[in-house]
């Protein structure tokens, strides 16, 4: 099965502290200065929005987000474009790039540290269901493929997985670690 | 785009009416020929927006960071998509959705094609389609092909064709209405989409249906065509019709619609439309794009040649079958019923329940019924709202859904008994939110935030305004409560800010040297009636102080207005001057020269110019003579106003005519500093120079308001009228808005 269109969220710390308009200028300093190797375009301001998708980003290549979506503040890439190479690939590039954006965010004098990787959870979405449409035979074709990639990322450390309920939501499952890790930890496994 | 774009067709093949899988096809194939640079971009431009695939902001491939104009390097390199929009440049797809109605299956199509292809939000529009913005316009096959699977189409949702064909929401359990005009409705969407006596017309065309003439809900008087259900009775037996409409239209110069007749029978309504389709596609204007419009072919032929010529086409058309069988097929399909048994309403309740239940429930003309509105702040809905709504409309209803012109979603026939039920739902989606149709429920189109023309930021104004006034809503007086605000990014009105109580939309004005957004002030229109009068362009003011704009005027009313007394009819007591005197310190800048809070708009940290000036020019107050024509330009319209205000209708026409002729003068003057104070020669000095050089030419209206200039010098001897000398008022504005924009651009520097 061809993995493409990945997304990654990376829950926050503590969500009650992140206000997001100082998102706003962040993202208009990102584009100017086309910080990522991927065309920054523009902003969506959807903070007015019930567990919206917050803040986005939007590029050409991919949107990066800090989305609230099912009440679950992250920091979100999501791949938009088709990617060349192996799945492992794919799932590299989208874990890199929601991190690399992360990394940022955690540093940005604007935010002050408010947006901070909790360390934990992780969400992931296959955004195409014709590719990956989420039935049961989705998840057992892809299970080696994500067991393969979490071993690496958390370096053998303890996970568990849940999967939503509703057949119509994209594929995706959230994963939450036994312990917690830092964003340099986890770019340091990626690039290993 | 997405990876499985070329899977899309075949895993549909068969499930897509085979009509709207063929035009799919052939899209498709438009793209790739486009691509290898076998199609021109202007074809592919028209007949991209014919499939509702439209531009959106930066696609020319620049873009202002606020200090300097940056290049977007897209991939896809020089391609286009039409003229100066570059390929890979993400898009607006509009989805029509006829009278607004939708299934709980569209809803969750919907919200699958927002994931997938968005950026998680389907946009809910002002003429009742959904839009979908952000879009690649390599994914819109398939987007167009998931929705023909659900029976939707984006077939002629923009370009120059017949529109979405709305209709009052609440049609068919509406205690007013004379019947349910839905079938009708949906009949004649069916018979005009792809006609061939509609593929011709030099712009667009918009049909819009009521079940009454009192109520709002579908704005027939703003419509090239509008219907009005009416009865009659003929020999002791009632028949029902409708009283039509046409030339109605906002657009910068709002033109209130004309009675073409009184009673139009059903079978004769779609003969009569695709005859008014004829006439406008054969005699309408083609070449200049802003008196294409219907409204101007009517003024131009007036309403009793124009009916001649439609009434001769109609009795010319050669029958057609689908004339009755589209109503009779519509009158079986869209006949509703209830899910569940009728119920009372509850006597007791909570207070954020009661509060809800007032503002967001109305009572069906069918007892123990309601119809519930989904009030959605901007018009805005996430893929998991409408997976919930989908999932609430089964529950609850037989799917009976609509969307609204004020940009919301409502759900018909509720059972009064599962009131409570319900909103605990919609509260768990975050959808519960009171104040339905009341001031905090501001309308706005997309203004700045995506579209081209946008020239302030209405959705930053609309979500300021809507989350200061959301605070203390119920503690605002009752009427107050009750005023409708509509906010427009640019003066083409898509946001209706001319049928709002309080409208406004984006113009851009100097301040101390530099670009600053404003809003035009709009007072007094009237959203009753379908639009029953349009509201009074009082001043400009900078954006960031809109809010303090709103709470002087629901203030004022609240205090000022007599016993019962509506807001347009307390505007017109006031009069624009004394308005204009309550507003007037707020467009002057700002005493602390630190203060730059006005240059900058709504959630947009960007400085608001096209200028990139050093910050030492901020501090020169030096006014330039075109700039003080510019001010007395807008003074003179201001008088005009007030002439018209009281009567005096030749004066208002003749000075708003002069006002123009001094905005002309003070362009004029940035070349020929000794241009004679005569009138003609003015004009044929600002002719000369700024219109036939094209300097004056807006990037997207070309030279609209100049003609409003000539026109009016070709008219100077005729008397005026009330509505001309109002037109003539409002194109005077305009006109100076744009002087304004002219000023701006010859004053930016080359590289900014």
């Amino acid at each position: 099965m061809e993995l493409q269109h990945v997304n990654v969220k990376l829950l926050v710390n503590d969500p009650a502290q992140v206000d997001l308009e100082p998102l706003i200028p962040v993202f208009h300093n990102w584009i100017e200065r086309q910080i990522f190797d991927e065309l920054l375009l523009d902003i969506a301001d959807y903070r007015h929005v019930h567990e919206g998708p917050g803040v986005v980003l939007i590029g050409h290549q991919g949107n990066y987000s800090v989305d609230n979506v099912d009440g679950r503040l992250g920091i979100r890439y999501n791949r938009k474009a088709a990617l060349e190479g192996s799945n492992q690939d794919r799932l590299h590039q989208a874990m890199r790039s929601a991190l690399n954006a992360c990394q940022r965010l955690e540093t940005e004098p604007g935010l002050g540290g408010a947006v901070r990787f909790g360390g934990q959870e992780i969400d992931v979405f296959l955004n195409d269901r014709l590719l990956a449409p989420n039935i049961g035979e989705t998840r057992t074709a892809l299970e080696r493929e994500f067991e393969a990639f979490w071993k690496k990322l958390f370096r053998g450390a303890e996970y568990s997985v849940s999967y939503p309920s509703d057949p119509r939501r994209l594929f995706g499952f959230s994963v939450k670690t036994s312990r917690p890790f830092s964003t340099a930890d986890l770019l340091a496994n990626l690039a290993a | 785009m997405k990876a499985s774009n070329s899977l899309w067709q075949e895993k549909l093949a068969g499930k897509m009416p085979e009509a709207l899988a063929r035009e799919v096809d052939l899209f498709e194939t438009e793209i790739k020929l486009r691509k290898q640079g076998k199609l021109e971009e202007r074809l592919f431009a028209e007949t991209r927006l014919r499939r509702g695939a439209y531009g959106q902001r930066y696609d020319n491939g620049q873009r202002h960071n606020g200090n300097s104009v940056q290049q977007m390097p897209y991939p896809s390199g020089s391609l286009t998509k039409g003229p100066n929009t570059m390929w890979d440049a993400p898009g607006m797809q509009r989805i029509k959705i006829p009278a607004g109605g939708l299934n709980a299956s569209q809803l969750e199509t919907l919200a699958e094609l927002a994931e997938e292809y968005s950026d998680g939000i389907a946009h809910i529009t002002t003429r009742q389609d959904v839009q979908l913005h952000y879009v690649h316009i390599e994914d819109t096959p398939s987007i167009m092909r998931r929705l023909a699977a659900a029976n939707i189409t984006t077939r002629e949702a923009c370009g120059n064709s017949v529109r979405n064909v709305t209709a009052c929401p609440y049609a068919g359990v509406c205690p007013d209405e004379t019947f349910d005009v839905t079938p009708y409705a949906r009949a004649l969407s069916k018979f005009l989409l792809g006609h061939p006596d509609t593929q011709n017309f030099g712009r667009k065309f918009k049909h819009a249906f009521s079940g009454c003439g009192q109520n709002a809900c579908a704005l027939v008087n703003i419509h090239d065509m509008g219907m009005i259900a009416v009865e009659r009775t003929e020999n002791g037996e009632k028949k029902i019709g409708f009283k039509t409409y046409v030339g109605g239209g906002l657009g910068a110069v709002p033109y209130q619609a004309k009675l073409f007749d009184s009673f139009v029978p059903p079978e004769e309504l779609l003969p009569l439309a695709q005859a008014i389709s004829r006439v406008f596609a054969k005699y309408g204007e083609k070449k200049n794009r802003s008196r294409a419009r219907l409204k101007f072919l009517i003024q131009d032929l007036g309403i009793e040649k124009f009916r001649e010529l439609v009434l001769e086409e109609r009795a010319n058309l050669t029958p057609d079958a689908r004339w009755t069988e589209y109503i009779d097929a519509a009158l079986a399909q869209f006949a509703e019923t209830p899910l569940r048994p009728g119920g009372k309403r509850p006597l007791i309740a909570s207070s954020e329940f009661q509060r809800w239940l007032d503002s967001n429930t109305r009572r069906q003309k069918q007892d123990g019924y309601s119809v519930v509105t989904i009030a959605l702040p901007l018009g805005d809905i996430t893929a998991n709202q409408l997976r919930a709504l989908a999932d609430i409309a089964r529950r609850f209803t037989k799917e009976t859904i609509r969307t609204t012109v004020e940009q919301n979603i409502v759900l018909r026939w509720i059972s009064d008994g599962d009131l409570e039920e319900l909103w605990r739902e919609l509260l768990a989606a975050g959808l519960a939110a009171p104040g339905a149709g009341t001031i905090v429920d501001v309308v706005s189109c997309p203004g700045t935030d995506t579209c081209k023309l946008g020239i302030s930021s209405s959705r930053g104004l609309a979500a300021e305004l809507r989350s200061r006034l959301a605070e203390k809503s119920f503690q605002l007086d009752e009427a107050v409560q009750n005023l409708h605000i509509k906010i427009s990014g640019c003066f083409n009105s898509c946001g209706q800010h001319h049928v709002a109580d309080i409208g406004f939309y984006g113009v851009s004005r100097k301040m101390a040297g530099y670009a600053v957004p404003h809003f035009q002030v709009v007072l007094g229109g009237e959203w009753g009636h379908n639009a029953g009068s349009y509201g009074m362009p009082v001043m400009a003011i900078p954006s960031k102080r809109i809010p303090e704009v709103v709470a002087r005027l629901v203030d004022w009313y609240a205090i000022r207005r007599n016993e019962g007394e509506a807001f347009k009819d307390f505007v017109k007591r006031i009069g624009k001057a004394e308005l204009r005197s309550l507003l007037e310190d707020l467009a002057k800048p700002s005493p602390d020269p630190a203060d730059r809070s006005i240059f900058t708009d709504w959630g947009d940290p960007r400085e608001y110019s096209l200028e990139d000036m050093g910050a030492g020019e901020c501090a020169g107050e030096v006014v330039s003579p075109v700039e003080f024509d510019l001010a007395n330009a807008e003074t003179g319209v201001f008088e005009a106003q007030v002439a018209l205000d009281k009567g005096e209708i030749d004066r208002a026409g003749k000075l708003a005519y002069e006002a123009m002729v001094r905005a002309a003068r003070g362009l004029v003057k940035l070349e020929y500093t000794d241009v004679p104070n005569d009138s003609d020669q003015i004009i044929d000095e600002f002719r000369t120079r700024f219109y036939d050089t094209q300097k004056f030419f807006d990037p997207f209206a070309g030279g609209k308001f100049a003609h409003y200039l000539f026109a009016a010098q070709e008219r100077t001897q005729q008397p005026h009228t009330a509505d001309s000398a109002r037109y003539l008022i409002d194109e005077a504005q305009l006109f100076i808005d744009a002087a304004h924009t002219c000023h701006q651009k010859l004053s930016t520097p080359v590289n900014a």
